[in-house]
């Protein structure tokens, strides 16, 4: 045996030479960070028409005007409270999600399963509020096309816009929010029936994770856009 | 006993977010969405900030949210130097968009109204 290394081979050994992973990473956290970025760019794209659109007009519903109720406790004059707890509530879960992820790095099947179900419960409830929200601002009028009879004149140009956009935005992320709470529920089941415990590694609880965090990670924009600017 | 020692050294070292710093960081978001409430609910109803400068610092807060949602919730900050800079430097394709549709929303402004 030749053990001598030729020169051409010792150049060889840096990270994107072939034979390893230069990015260190499994292959199905490399393409969820894929899928989350392209999801970005769809998101993004969402939400600079919005601002193009509002950048376009003389006139936009003000948001503490549009959102100042708390469904079930008082129809006006607290601007931002409702939308203030569902973000907390967002919060919250992603917290739960990443605690999740520590318990699965050190084995702990019981706090993972508990950790997951605070953060499938989380979710849930945010879908909830959300359902609230929706269905008070549709009784005053708005909805995909239509906009309270209080808007006139020129108005009613932004006013259409951004219920079009309101509910289209916030639709698309509630159903991401919907999908996440599915997959988390799904992971739920595999950890309880002992699959990750069986292959020795919580690297699933991982990846669904990466997609919890993505979907608060963009409500917190959409926040932003829509309740504070 | 030594053996364990040295695998739970790899474990935080592999892991890079304890359940000290998972706190840490949601008190943090915590705090910075307080800050937007404060300036959205006090600071321009009572005229001290503008609108203007209260967008501009809606923006920036909401920015510092997202690193310390991707850079910690979403361990990106302890991934390889290759695919921390994969990820966010794609994303100037973002930026390139929103100066193209701000230039197209105030040309429809000006021409359009």
């Amino acid at each position: 045996m030749n053990t001598t290394v030729s020169k051409i081979d010792e150049l060889r050994t840096d990270a994107w030479s072939g034979g390893k992973s230069p990015f260190a990473v499994e292959y199905g956290k490399l393409m969820m960070w894929f899928f989350l970025l392209s999801d970005a760019f769809t998101f993004s794209a969402f939400l600079i028409y919005y601002g193009a659109q509002r950048f376009s007009k003389i006139s936009w519903p003000d948001p503490d005007v549009v959102f100042q109720s708390i469904p079930g406790i008082t129809d006006h004059g607290y601007p931002l409270v409702f939308v203030g707890i569902m973000t907390f509530i967002l919060i919250m879960s992603s917290v739960t999600m990443v605690l999740a992820v520590e318990a699965g790095h050190r084995n702990s099947k019981k706090e993972v399963v508990w950790w997951m179900i605070g953060t499938i419960i989380g979710g849930m409830m945010f879908l909830g509020c959300q359902a609230l929200e929706w269905s008070h601002l549709h009784h005053e009028g708005y909805w995909w096309g239509s906009f309270p009879a209080s808007y006139t004149g020129i108005d009613t140009v932004g006013a259409l816009q951004f219920a079009n956009l309101f509910f289209t935005i916030t639709g698309f992320h509630g159903f991401h929010v919907f999908t996440g709470v599915l997959i988390n529920i799904i992971i739920l089941f595999m950890v309880l029936a002992n699959v990750f415990q069986k292959s020795g590694s919580y690297l699933m609880v991982e990846k669904v994770g990466l997609y919890w965090h993505f979907v608060d990670l963009v409500w917190v924009f959409v926040f932003t856009f829509f309740y504070l600017v | 006993m030594s053996a364990e020692h040295t695998h739970d050294e790899h474990a935080s070292e592999h892991e890079g977010m304890t359940k000290k710093k998972i706190w840490q960081v949601f008190f943090y978001l915590l705090g910075i969405t307080a800050v937007e409430f404060f300036i959205a609910l006090y600071l321009i109803p009572k005229g001290i900030l503008g609108q203007g400068i209260g967008n501009f610092s809606y923006i920036v807060l909401t920015l510092v949210k997202a690193f310390y949602i991707v850079a910690y919730f979403m361990h990106l900050k302890f991934e390889k130097f290759a695919l921390k800079t994969g990820i966010v430097v794609s994303l100037v394709f973002i930026i390139y968009f929103i100066i193209l549709m701000l230039i197209e929303g105030n040309y429809q402004f000006i021409h359009m109204n």
